[in-house]
């Protein structure tokens, strides 16, 4: 995936010198200035980076602007199908998708915990740089802190995104209409086992990878497309559930999902079986769910279906204008039950 | 998915409705035990494929629920001491105590952990061999094996360093507790496949005989619940009063007998409090005399402690079937699973928890 200019897989910084990163790495001296010039500015290597500013200044095409920002705490750093890196450009570009926005421009801050491996963040960097790049989005100014051993995680990064709004009507919760079809573009839950599978040490017969993805190209193409989409919303840590009730809530219509119609993956599946979790409740960072016209409904899903990360997306329900706020779901069995968000954190249950 | 799709089959639950609603004469009310057949019936909406003269109560079988608040205060007194390491299945840590759970413990720099297993919490003593490990034991039969092996392990590898806090509950007192109310409403159960997968049913016909109640030992998915009640109600309509086996993919008559022969070796029958029911004679498991030294309350010295439940909650003629989550004024409205007043709140199993989530608006 990289380019023949782009960052070596070896540590620049020496490691018998910087085996881990110091205080005096956040310091502002000589140390700061080494370690932007031989892991950020290759890395993520542009000229408006390169200028050395206190910021970055920038032309854009003339148009509505989005900006959106995003903290990135995640434990462990790096998991099946992504690490802190990726999800943190991933995050930023995904938000700014779901306001219809094509991504231009990152911002990143990191706040770094002395003793934290030097090569570890060098495969943060590099991953992040490979994000961008696969995302089409440029790293343009950033900030490094360093705080004390035992005051902070490894790596917390802090991204923020500015795009352009690439499609001429709101898209948003109070856009959405009575008679909308709901879109799922894949199978939820993934990012959210794949991390429990880590941080637990639970084995699978097969390896869960994190669907950690950028969202921006499949959500172009949709509005290329003239896809007259209401609301775009990533799903993210309340798993599908929570994105469903916000909106639902936000809108005030009532929203009516098929348990049948979700895909979720016979792994992750069988994960939430065991631990006695819902996957409408699993953590996701590569998937999204769209309200469309239902006379468009088709057409989307024709389009989601062609980009590599839509190949799997579904009609899941439909808006009705009855109970305002709420969410039903037609269950496996043809019943009917409520959708709401929980009160905290799924916790595995005893039996 | 193989062996869960097969028993969530739209049509197939909807044949079952149908001959339930053919052999369905007069009104019954029937009690499934089991937290998770409660969770399972609300969620996929088995109740609403029921004819109307069936009625189905949710019975005491939510471990977390039915912990008594004594013994939460216990758990949040060890696990707030600075040496101790605080292990415990995830869905215990909210459960409020009378002022706090052990999540705020974990918040204010307690080292709570959330295990899979009580084996895991034995390893976490042999690698910490400087701190206390302390392991919540709760349950039903279904839990009291691995946690039998745990005390099992440490005694014979001589790890002294490993403790049960014991809130072990038995099935069979509770429900022939239930039938002696004199308000009670339960005319037929569906004992908790689970726990019969471990004791068998024998210690069932007794109960089935003595109080003519019909008991169908059932799954947990939604055709397997569907069938218990069929098959519950085909023995009241018949006016049979027998123990059948719905679950007979996992079930024996006699149950897993390694597994009962581990439990005795390591707990003795105790008389035990059930939150929101009181004390129920020889109903629940303590540590036998042999294994005394890994009782974390006489290691900590807290055996004494006593605590009453606030007064306030219905949950105790919830768990007996007497009343139903909707009919509590409180409901909904003073009583939250981020707020609750009491036991069936607490759990993703509890009766009320398990309306919250699925049910409140529409009633």
């Amino acid at each position: 995936m990289e380019s023949k200019s782009g960052p070596a897989f070896v540590c620049p910084i020496p490691i018998e010198q910087y085996p881990t990163v110091l205080l005096a790495h956040g310091g502002g001296g000589k140390l700061t200035n080494q370690l932007i010039e031989k892991m950020f500015l290759p890395a993520f290597g542009n000229p408006m980076l390169g200028a050395r500013h206190d910021g970055a200044t920038f032309s854009l095409p003339s148009g509505k602007l989005a900006f959106t920002t995003d903290s990135y705490v995640v434990r462990p750093l790096f998991f099946p199908g992504g690490d802190i890196g990726s999800l943190a450009v991933n995050g930023t570009v995904n938000d700014l998708a779901m306001c219809g926005a094509r991504p231009f421009y990152l911002s990143a801050g990191f706040i770094l915990e002395e003793g934290l491996p030097m090569d570890m963040l060098w495969r943060v960097i590099q991953s992040m740089a490979q994000a961008a790049s696969q995302a089409g989005v440029q790293l343009v100014t950033g900030d490094t802190k360093v705080v004390d051993r035992g005051k902070g995680d490894g790596i917390f990064i802090n991204t923020a995104g500015i795009g352009v709004v690439e499609c001429g009507h709101a898209i948003s919760p109070a856009a959405v209409r009575g008679g909308d079809s709901i879109l799922l573009s894949g199978d939820i839950g993934r990012h959210g086992i794949a991390i429990m599978a880590v941080r637990e040490g639970l084995e699978f017969e097969s390896t869960i990878e994190s669907d950690c993805a950028p969202l921006s190209g499949i959500v172009m193409d949709m509005l290329a497309a003239g896809i007259e989409a209401h609301c775009l919303r990533d799903l993210t840590r309340g798993g599908l559930a929570g994105a469903l009730v916000e909106i639902a809530e936000a809108a005030r219509l009532h929203f009516e999902i098929d348990e049948v119609a979700i895909p979720v993956m016979e792994e992750v599946r069988g994960a939430c079986e065991i631990l006695g979790f819902d996957p409408l409740y699993v953590a996701n960072e590569g998937r999204f769910i769209g309200f469309v016209p239902a006379r468009e409904a088709e057409r989307a899903l024709q389009r989601m279906r062609a980009h590599p990360l839509g190949e799997q997306a579904r009609i899941i329900g439909t808006v009705a204008e009855d109970n305002p706020g709420l969410v039903t779901m037609r269950s496996s069995i043809g019943a009917t039950r409520i959708v709401d968000t929980l009160s905290g954190e799924q916790l595995p249950r005893i039996c | 998915m193989r062996f869960i799709d097969e028993y969530r089959d739209a049509r197939a639950a909807q044949q079952y409705a149908r001959a339930l609603k053919r052999i369905t004469k007069q009104p019954w009310t029937i009690m499934e035990v089991c937290g998770g057949q409660t969770h399972a019936i609300v969620k996929f909406g088995v109740d609403e494929l029921l004819p109307s003269e069936v009625t189905l109560v949710h019975g005491p079988g939510c471990p977390v629920c039915v912990t008594p608040v004594e013994l939460i205060e216990k758990a949040i007194e060890i696990a707030s001491r600075p040496n101790v390491i605080f292990c415990s299945f995830g869905d215990m840590l909210r459960v409020p105590g009378l002022s706090k759970d052990l999540l705020s413990v974990k918040a204010a720099g307690g080292d709570v952990r959330i295990v899979y297993s009580p084996l895991d919490a034995l390893k976490l003593a042999v690698d910490h061999p400087e701190r206390e490990v302390v392991f919540f034991a709760v349950g039903f039969e279904t839990t009291a094996p691995a946690n039998a092996m745990a005390v099992f392990q440490a005694s014979r590898s001589s790890v002294r360093n490993f403790s049960l806090l014991v809130s072990h509950v038995l099935v069979p007192p509770a429900m022939e507790a239930i039938l002696s109310f004199p308000d009670t409403r339960v005319q037929g159960f569906l004992a908790a496949g689970h726990v019969c997968a471990i004791m068998g049913f024998t210690e069932y016909e007794p109960i089935a005989q003595k109080y003519r109640v019909p008991i169908v030992v059932t799954g947990f998915e939604p055709l397997d619940i569907l069938q218990g009640i069929y098959m519950c109600i085909r023995q009241l309509e018949e006016g049979r009063a027998e123990v059948e086996n719905q679950y007979s993919r996992s079930v024996r008559r006699e149950g897993n007998l390694p597994a009962q022969k581990l439990i005795r070796e390591v707990f003795r029958v105790v008389p035990r409090k059930w939150r929101g029911v009181g004390e129920i004679p020889q109903s629940g498991l303590g540590l036998q005399e042999r294994y005394a030294a890994y009782d974390a309350e006489a290691r900590f010295g807290i055996a004494h402690y006593t605590a009453e439940e606030p007064a306030e909650c219905m949950s105790g003629l919830i768990l007996q079937g007497i009343r139903k989550p909707l009919e509590c004024p409180a409901f909904g409205v003073r009583c939250t699973p981020e707020h609750p007043l009491g036991a069936t709140m607490v759990s993703s199993e509890g009766a009320c928890a398990a309306y919250f989530q699925y049910r409140r608006r529409k009633n």
